[in-house]
């Protein structure tokens, strides 16, 4: 096999790759406006089942929750996650750091049925030793923040790591005070990823299942919850329209969080975010 | 990078304790004290009651304070044919996963890393684009491709290459199918991350020198690239192994897993201390893995 030859490999296989990740994304968008019942089998072009999404109320009702959700929990985990990062990355050593990068970072990768198995007998624990937390949007949103902090704090962390230190050195040098550093230099510099990591856990509390089936009261359904519950049961015409709906939706805020650092490139500025 | 930054007296005042303090008392409430609960209930039996498991202390008749741990939920499941083959089975998913999504993924990071700079960032996003978009819709979404009149059907049904559907879906190869597409983004990251540091004059080095492509890939690229396929299998391993959500949408009735026995424990059979037991189980599974994943980002932390 030659240069050519390999070269060409490599690009059909990439190509093979990135038609792989998009193949269910454009099926699911085009049925989703098909009329007809059964799903897979076309028949014309329709919208009714978007239609039929805004009189769905229990979809209705999931979707108002999400967002709460989504937003409160994105909120936590963006504070927690900038405090995990800048503490990883500007602290160096402090006794308890091995623990501490470990169990802010295992729920990158920690099964999510675990975790979810865990906060609820912690909840279930504490309500029984001190009357709270009720299992309603609270716990979701508690155990969305704990799952979520980390991909903050990733973020956070390789945002600092292009950040040259001297530039906090010198404020400190001149008089400021550790606090004043922080947040009259730190903060600044680092907002972009503080807008990526918050749009990037906005979008994970918005997509699990999981977790939130095992902390979530019979009062508080989320959209993926009813989604599960709705697909378990086979093909839905309505979950198609509700798919790419959530999709665009989700889409855009991914356009949003990481248009500036794609990009940066192509406007002949130095590229200085690492991408989410 | 893991040099102290601010050494002096400067900085040892109360916001610092709380930058660290705040995260690190969160993650041990909600984090860390959790495991220990499960632990707790595992050695508990189940009860008709809320919480629906017997406290593993009480007092007895004449005052004393009993403590009574069950370690039949341990017995049940290293003895129930069931479990064994269920934690043997999510072993085997996430192995072949890991491997079908380093096959996929190796080439895809590589062509992104050889792109220029002007194209890399674009190319990456496009990978990780569906990672952000709902995980639960994109698995859904190949029901609809890999049912019997689904896309994949009936399009060789129509092209006349099968006279009867395929039967893709609900099977052990639609939960292979699917968990490597859900887990690919988290092989292509760590791999674009390691290929794009590498030093490509090193490859034109053995080019120039003779070697052929394979050859230079095999002796040179590869053993460069070792630390992204590590970091890569075991970012896609940990979390496959207790994938619930693929199985139970892709696979068939035949399809056993130990994010599915735990989930059926808890939700169908509302057996918490059993529950607890298969996740106990699966932890102790997951330490090595865990650790051996800790240890390596340690390490990339002390790297200039």
């Amino acid at each position: 096999m030659n240069a050519a030859q390999s070269r060409f490999l490599l690009l059909a296989m990439s190509l093979l790759a990135i038609f792989f990740l998009y193949a269910p994304i454009v099926s699911i968008v085009i049925y989703s406006f098909n009329e007809s019942q059964l799903v897979t089998v076309w028949s014309r072009f329709s919208t009714k089942w978007y239609a039929a999404l805004l009189h769905d109320d229990q979809i209705l009702r999931a979707t108002r929750i999400s967002l709460e959700v989504a937003l409160l929990s994105a909120t936590g985990a963006t504070v927690l996650g900038t405090f995990a990062g800048y503490v990883l990355s500007r602290f160096g050593r402090f006794p308890g750091r091995t623990l501490f990068s470990g169990i802010v970072m295992a729920p990158l990768v920690m099964p999510e049925i675990i975790m979810g198995i865990s906060m609820l007998l912690l909840f279930v624990a504490l309500e029984a030793a001190i009357g709270w937390p009720p299992r309603d949007i609270q716990t979701i949103v508690m155990a969305h923040i704990t799952f979520a902090t980390a991909f903050v704090a990733v973020v956070v962390q390789s945002r600092l790591a292009e950040i040259d230190v001297s530039i906090e050195e010198a404020a400190a040098d001149l008089g400021a005070r550790p606090l004043q550093v922080f947040f009259l230099v730190t903060l600044p510099l680092i907002a972009p990823a503080l807008v990526s990591g918050f749009l990037l856990a906005f979008s994970l509390s918005l997509d699990d299942l999981v977790i939130t089936s095992f902390v979530s009261g019979p009062s508080s359904t989320t959209l993926p919850v009813v989604i599960f519950s709705k697909v378990r049961l086979g093909l839905n015409p309505e979950i198609n329209a509700l798919g790419t709906l959530i999709i665009l939706f989700v889409g855009v805020i991914a356009t949003l969080a990481t248009f500036r650092t794609v990009f940066a490139d192509w406007r002949g500025r130095r590229k200085v975010d690492a991408p989410a | 990078m893991s040099a102290p930054i601010f050494s002096n007296a400067q900085t040892r005042g109360f916001g610092r304790f709380l930058a660290v303090a705040v995260p690190y008392g969160w993650f041990l409430v909600f984090f860390l004290a959790p495991f220990l609960i499960v632990a707790k209930i595992s050695l508990s039996t189940a009860a008709t009651a809320i919480p629906p498991y017997e406290s593993l202390v009480s007092w007895a008749d004449d005052g004393a304070l009993v403590l009574t741990l069950h370690f039949n939920n341990y017995k049940l499941i290293f003895s129930d044919p069931v479990y064994l083959i269920a934690y043997a089975s999510s072993l085997r998913n996430a192995a072949v996963t890991v491997i079908f999504t380093l096959l996929l993924g190796y080439p895809l990071a590589y062509f992104i890393a050889s792109r220029s700079a002007k194209w890399r960032a674009p190319l990456l996003m496009l990978v990780m684009m569906p990672f952000w978009t709902s995980f639960l819709i994109r698995v859904y979404a190949w029901i609809g491709i890999l049912k019997p009149n689904g896309v994949i059907n009936s399009a060789l049904l129509w092209l006349g290459v099968i006279d009867k559907p395929l039967d893709i879906l609900n099977n052990q190869f639609a939960v292979y199918l699917g968990m490597v597409y859900a887990y690919l983004p988290f092989m292509v990251l760590p791999l674009y991350a390691h290929l794009e540091k590498l030093d490509w004059s090193l490859l034109e080095a053995a080019g120039d020198l003779g070697a052929r492509p394979a050859r230079v890939f095999r002796e040179v690229t590869l053993p460069l690239s070792m630390p992204g396929i590590v970091a890569g299998s075991l970012l896609v391993f940990i979390p496959a192994v207790g994938e619930y959500i693929v199985p139970t949408l892709l696979g068939g009735p035949d399809t056993l897993t130990i994010g599915a026995a735990l989930w059926n424990e808890f939700f169908s059979n509302h057996d918490w201390p059993v529950a607890s037991t298969v996740a106990v189980a699966l932890v102790v599974l997951l330490v090595g893995p865990l650790m051996a994943l800790q240890n390596y980002q340690a390490k990339e932390e002390q790297k200039p």
